[in-house]
């Protein structure tokens, strides 16, 4: 079917919808309390690269549409959408110098306008500035369209990086050295001499890399295996040590950080045997997170009378095959009735029983086995000779074992024969019983390893925190876990550590704006699932199943996928 | 029973009811060591569900299903692919996302020994298994002629070599009996005439035994050493093509009370059945 030629008035359309968006994340006070946050120091602040970026993302994506069936409408069509979504904060601004709104809208104040409208004054004429503005964004992304497409992914990309680079200070004040800092960063924000230079580096950077990529694989690809292998062992090995100075080069505060992405990132493998290789989706999986962290609680603290009076008190590295055996076999146990329902019903009943787990742990009736609502204390934390980890820089190197340690199993698993099998159930049960696949066996087989690693992630994460409440183990750890699965690439390994950065890290980091977490979360899915279903780092049947028209012809074998680096 | 030494497989007044609708009723069909027996029928005689009894997905209500003298009726589908009986799909059925060459090593799966520790581990067992497993694919993909795409993405084949795929996926298993549901629906007279000769390849060259089901007269006729024909549910004529082709039951299945008067009969029902 050929599609219906781009008109002028989906421009306008599509303003339109960009404008009432711009209107919404104004009147919730997203612009206010981002006008604070210096990306370019003192000339560009986050409110401006959200409402521009806003018209700079429909102006593209207009332009776009158009440049796909009537070329020679991208540019006009770039110019009306922009100006359309400017024409919405400029008229929500005059509107509100006039009318006192804040009745109903609390943050439509004098304040918004004077953010929303370029100039000293407030009038019509800053109005006008502001949707001539739009327009100018909209005219220059029309030709960005134009511009083809290596280059052009290159300059976007150099975009957000300069945006993130501002975004993420704190991140990066702390790695980079003091020199760098200096010419970079100024108090509030990039420099702006800096934000230049690094656009046009990043440029360059991504240019190169897009362009020598293919080449380089190729010349990997021929070399003798030998070489290819020690390639690889160099290349992990740098990586690796690159790991094993993280904590110092990210200091207290970030390590933390890292430590939550981390145990996150072991959660993320477990639950992507689970739903990603064998489709198997379980909403309740923080059930198993919560027995793994209150077995190690339960065993290791000098707390809970009834309980020491019959288990001795172990130190962490005794209780951490309990801990593990425990989630393994609630795994099975959980599994065998569960297993034999599909799709939906797997997914209500996992859910009930992550909520039960919950309660129980909250209960008195088992509180002096569990601690109750008030928790435990005084769980045990690794210690390795004289050396025992308590603050975050010391915890991430037991995290970083266990990632290591996810991500093996899991890699080996996904390309063996049960790797097959359970793509076998996820493509289609039928089928894959006829090929003699025990359904059962092996959905449970996937169900206990993904628990077991939860219950590693969750051991782990008790310790880290020394106490627990029953509170951290709601349901949306689950959420979370399956969320960045999602966003990173259902059944992807790198993609779990993308999107465990990308939906744990970040909000860590963005604490200013915490206020609007959940509500940019949920944008976040909406937008991923419509413009990215694939994920951030897709794998290649997943990707091939979401983009059928693309798909094309052979593919690396089994080998080669596991190891390439990021699909374009 | 005493037909089990010669036969593979053999049904036993097998029943199955969906609700009200009798899909089958009191079926008796043997399948001979070896045989290539078709089992033809009007749409919605019951052709399908009887696979699906063979193959564990229903469970009968009467009667009993042996396999080599083994009974098979009720057993999980797993189980019973475990026995050594294979199948492809009237609508083809394969893992459609991943690449040829992983379609035909899923159906070697009851085969393959690795377990998780295996896996894990990659113990020279483990590979040297997974070595082997993909040589032997490979050779069954040139054997329908499909090796120089094993890398491709079984959805991206065309009609035809999807169908062979399928077969070759069967096959990897090494079954004893393979059950081939309207393997030549939707080709061209080029493409049966191949599959043709490929279904009587798998019995000349593997010993394969052949249960299959079939709307084309040409194939069924051509290859089949028996044919059963099924209507409603019920058996109405067992035997060799040339019985088949003049028997006035089948004809009246096909086409109608009126038309068993005419003459030439044979004539009428391969026009019948193959326009």
């Amino acid at each position: 079917m050929k599609p219906r030629p781009f008109r002028l008035l989906d421009a306008i359309r599509w303003g339109v919808y960009g404008g009432i968006a711009v209107t919404l994340i104004a009147l919730i006070g997203m612009v206010h309390a981002f006008s604070k946050k210096g990306i370019v120091a003192d000339r560009i602040m986050m409110s401006h690269v959200l409402v521009f970026g806003l018209i700079v993302a429909v102006a593209y994506l207009t332009s776009t549409r158009a440049l796909a069936t009537k070329r020679r409408l991208a540019v006009p069509a770039g110019i009306v959408a922009g100006s359309i979504v400017a024409l919405f904060p400029a008229l929500l601004g005059l509107l509100i110098t006039q009318i006192n709104l804040r009745a109903v809208f609390l943050n439509a104040s004098p304040e918004l306008a004077d953010l929303l409208l370029p100039g000293e004054e407030n009038n019509i004429l800053s109005a006008l500035q502001l949707v001539l503005l739009g327009s100018a964004f909209g005219l220059a992304v029309g030709l960005l369209a134009l511009v083809p497409a290596r280059l052009r992914r290159s300059l976007v990309s150099a975009g957000v990086g300069v945006i993130l680079l501002g975004l993420l200070q704190a991140v990066f004040v702390v790695i980079i050295p003091d020199s760098w800092r200096q010419f970079l960063y100024k108090a509030n924000g990039l420099s702006p001499n800096g934000a230049i230079a690094l656009f046009i580096a990043l440029s360059i950077l991504d240019y190169g890399w897009l362009r020598g990529r293919p080449l380089t694989q190729q010349r990997i690809a021929q070399l003798p295996a030998r070489q290819r292998r020690a390639l690889r062992m160099v290349v992990t090995l740098v990586m690796l040590g690159l790991l094993a100075i993280l904590p110092q080069l990210l200091g207290p505060f970030l390590s933390e950080v890292a430590d939550t992405i981390g145990i996150y990132i072991i959660m993320g493998m477990g639950l992507n045997i689970v739903v990603g290789f064998a489709g198997l989706l379980d909403l309740g999986y923080v059930a198993f997170f919560a027995i793994g962290a209150y077995t190690m609680a339960v065993l290791t603290t000098p707390e809970l009378p009834v309980v020491r009076n019959v288990i001795p008190q172990l130190n962490f590295w005794e209780a951490l095959p309990f801990a593990l055996l425990i989630s393994f076999i609630s795994g099975v146990l959980l599994g065998i009735p569960v297993l034999k329902t599909r799709g939906d019903y797997l997914a209500i009943i996992t859910l009930g029983f992550g909520e039960i787990i919950r309660l129980l742990v909250l209960s008195d009736a088992l509180k002096p086995i569990l601690g109750g609502a008030q928790g435990i204390t005084g769980v045990a934390r690794p210690r390795i000779g004289e050396i025992t980890a308590v603050n975050p820089q010391q915890f991430f190197y037991p995290i970083l074992v266990g990632i290591l340690i996810a991500w093996f199993i899991t890699a080996r698993l996904k390309i063996s024969r049960l790797g097959r099998s359970w793509m076998a159930i996820r493509e289609d049960e039928d089928v894959a019983a006829a090929m003699g696949i025990n359904l059962v066996g092996y959905k449970l087989m996937a169900f206990a390893t993904g628990a077991t690693l939860a219950g590693l992630g969750g051991a782990l994460f008790g310790s880290k925190l020394g106490s627990m409440v029953p509170a951290s183990f709601n349901v949306l750890v689950s959420i979370n876990v399956l969320a960045l699965l999602i966003v990173g690439g259902m059944g992807s390994l790198p993609g779990v550590i993308v999107g465990a950065i990308a939906l744990i890290g970040l909000p860590e980091l963005l604490r200013e704006f915490s206020e609007f977490r959940w509500w940019v979360y949920g944008i976040v899915l909406v937008a991923m699932m419509i413009f990215k279903p694939e994920g951030l780092w897709p794998e290649a049947t997943r990707l091939r199943e979401l983009h059928e028209a693309e798909a094309f012809a052979p593919v690396e074998t089994a080998e080669e996928t596991e190891t390439a680096a990021v699909p374009a | 029973m005493t037909q089990n030494h010669n036969h593979i497989l053999v049904a036993h007044k097998v029943s199955k009811r969906f609700g009200g609708l009798q899909a089958l009723t009191d079926l008796d069909i043997a399948v001979a060591f070896h045989a290539i027996h078709s089992v033809i029928g009007p749409n919605g005689a019951g052709k399908t569900t009887f696979f699906n009894c063979i193959t564990g997905f229903y469970k009968p209500e009467e009667g009993e299903i042996l396999f080599r003298g083994q009974p098979i009726q009720g057993m999980p589908p797993d189980r019973v692919a475990g026995l050594g009986i294979a199948r492809t799909y009237q609508n083809i059925r394969l893992f459609a996302n991943v690449t040829v060459l992983e379609n035909v090593l899923v159906g070697m799966h009851r085969r393959l020994h690795t377990g998780w520790f295996g896996a894990v581990l990659r113990t020279p067992a483990a590979r040297r298994e997974e070595r082997n497993a993909v040589k032997e694919a490979m050779e069954l993909l040139r054997f329908v002629e499909l090796a120089d795409k094993a890398d491709y993405i079984a959805k991206n084949l065309p009609y035809g070599e999807q169908r062979r795929l399928e077969i070759a996926r069967a096959l990897a298993g090494k079954p004893d009996l393979l059950l081939l549901d309207e393997p030549t629906a939707g080709m061209n007279p080029k493409e049966t005439e191949d599959t043709m000769a490929l279904i009587q390849r798998l019995r000349e060259d593997m010993g394969i035994t052949i249960l299959l089901i079939e709307h084309d007269m040409r194939v069924v006729m051509n290859i089949s050493d028996i044919i059963t024909v099924l209507d409603f549910g019920k058996k109405i004529a067992e035997g060799d093509p040339l019985a088949i082709r003049t028997n006035p039951q089948v004809i009246e299945a096909y086409l109608g009370r009126g038309a068993a008067a005419g003459r030439d009969y044979g004539a009428k029902t391969t026009a019948a059945v193959e326009g």
